[in-house]
């Protein structure tokens, strides 16, 4: 009598594991995608479907390699760091094919200029804006303006042409009436080159307190502070904007 | 007792040595299989951080942005996002702090057609625009939650969804905290902003860093020494959106103000 048989359950047993084993590794080798779990917890491959996709916007490098000129116009202008399809919309068809495909050419007034342009109140201090409706109405903006080298043909009158921000802040201000001269110290060149010849800014705080002091020689029923206790580890402005002292 | 009549034909020497060699020869396969399965993830990791030079990452100049939406333009363009105002890849938002503090945020349209003048103008404290898109988590909760691995982070550090593994349960889109994923109609899979990921590996930009008209996006390399995005996070204070959640994106805002979400 053998010692170590095999009961018969245990081998029918077996026989179902071998093939719950069998269907599982037969199901897996079905399902699971070839490359998945080569780099992770995904199919490898689904990196490279990715990757393949179609490019619809050329970059300016391409598009300067033949429009050169227009490409040297805009690296010295304003616009230097606008790419040309932020206007003349997506261009790697027309990279392509240049004889079939053309890309957008905005002449009219309109969103293509306004879209940066117009006047909005988030838009950063310093940005050129306008408001359209006053704004030379009805003439196209490329009428006085390149858009390559979009520089104003005439030097802005107004520091609100470009700092239309503060401008619209302080005319709801009290200090509507003061003009940016009073207290900013801004060179003619400032308008022809804001960025290399910037305004001055008031240093000290007797300057607001040539008006704001109790000693001060202005209007009476502008409010009055004691420049000795008020504040006196401050500077005005850290705690009070010039532009609307209000708020 | 039969036991005892035939002890010589199943000794205890040998009851004993069988039954050792059970729970001994279940502990190598327990200890060993780990070991000769880990050493096959582990080369695999290995090879894999081998091929990856990149990783990339975004900057944003909150202050530099004018919410001319030709990011959002530009992103549905190359990307084929549909043109519903309701799918974005990148969309840009207005927020505006009235005088009494009360902060309200708007996005028309995502802003792809700018954004109209904002009623009741001379309440306004301070504006400003914040582009927004995914933020490329180092540590993604969306790819976390996605029970088939259909959405994954790879060695260049983007995460990316694939359309033909997804099966549309959506939990990843609940998962991610800022709202950058969709669910695409018209084949019902996620997706999401892939940091352009088709342009990037052949070393053109991300179409909304391409046409950004001010600079405001800046691309880049966070491991290379010296490249426009290193710059930025060299001289600007940095900001991540929702830094508590543990996210870690790669998503950088510089002159973010504090109420922003």
């Amino acid at each position: 009598m053998k010692i170590w048989r095999i009961p018969d359950q245990v081998i029918r047993l077996a026989v179902v594991l071998v093939a719950a084993v069998a269907v599982l590794v037969v199901v897996r080798g079905r399902f699971v995608p070839a490359s998945f779990g080569e780099t992770g917890h995904y199919r490898a491959d689904a990196v490279d479907v990715v990757a393949a996709q179609p490019i619809r916007y050329a970059g300016s490098q391409i598009c300067v390699e033949c429009h050169d000129g227009e490409g040297e116009a805009k690296s010295g202008s304003f616009h230097r760091t606008v790419s040309c399809e932020v206007c003349h919309g997506p261009a790697a068809a027309h990279a392509e094919d240049f004889e079939s495909q053309t890309p957008l050419i905005p002449r009219e007034r309109g969103a293509e200029c306004l879209s940066c342009h117009e006047y909005l109140s988030p838009r950063p201090t310093g940005f050129p804006q306008i408001i359209e409706r006053l704004h030379n109405p009805l003439q196209p903006c490329i009428g006085c303006h390149d858009p390559h080298d979009p520089t104003p043909p005439e030097v802005p009158e107004s520091c609100s042409a470009c700092h239309a921000q503060i401008a619209r802040t302080k005319a709801v201000s009290h200090h509507l009436t003061l003009e940016c001269e009073t207290c900013h110290d801004a060179q003619a060149e400032h308008r022809e080159e804001p960025r290399s010849f910037l305004p001055r800014k008031p240093t000290a705080r007797e300057f607001c307190g040539s008006c704001h002091s109790e000693s001060a020689d202005s209007p009476a029923d502008i409010p009055r502070v004691d420049l000795r206790d008020h504040g006196e580890r401050y500077l005005c402005w850290q705690c009070h904007y010039p532009h609307h002292p209000e708020s | 007792m039969a036991g005892q009549n035939d002890e010589r034909k199943f000794p205890r020497r040998e009851f004993l040595v069988r039954t050792l060699q059970l729970p001994c020869s279940a502990a190598v396969v327990t200890v060993l299989g780990p070991l000769a399965l880990g050493s096959d993830a582990a080369a695999a990791s290995q090879s894999g951080s081998e091929t990856s030079e990149h990783y990339f990452g975004m900057g944003i100049q909150v202050d530099k942005c004018i919410g001319c939406g030709k990011c959002v333009e530009a992103c549905k363009a190359e990307n084929d996002v549909p043109r519903e105002p309701y799918y974005f890849r990148t969309w840009v938002e207005r927020y505006v702090i009235h005088n009494d503090g009360d902060v309200s945020v708007d996005s028309p349209e995502g802003g792809i057609r700018g954004f109209p003048l904002h009623e009741g103008e001379s309440d306004v404290l301070r504006s400003f625009f914040v582009p927004k898109l995914c933020n490329q988590c180092d540590n993604p909760p969306c790819v976390q939650v996605c029970p088939v691995g259909a959405t994954f982070k790879t060695d260049d550090g983007v995460v990316l969804v694939d359309s033909d593994y997804c099966i549309g349960c959506r939990y990843c889109i609940q998962a991610c905290p800022y709202g950058a994923r969709y669910l695409d109609p018209r084949t019902n899979t996620a997706d999401k902003c892939t940091f352009c990921y088709h342009r990037i590996t052949q070393g053109l930009l991300p179409a909304c860093v391409e046409v950004c008209p001010t600079g405001a996006r800046i691309f880049g390399e966070l491991n290379a020494l010296a490249s426009p995005l290193r710059r930025l996070m060299r001289m600007s204070s940095l900001q991540v959106l929702k830094p508590a959640l543990n996210t870690e994106p790669k998503v950088f805002y510089s002159k973010l103000d504090g109420e922003v979400r």
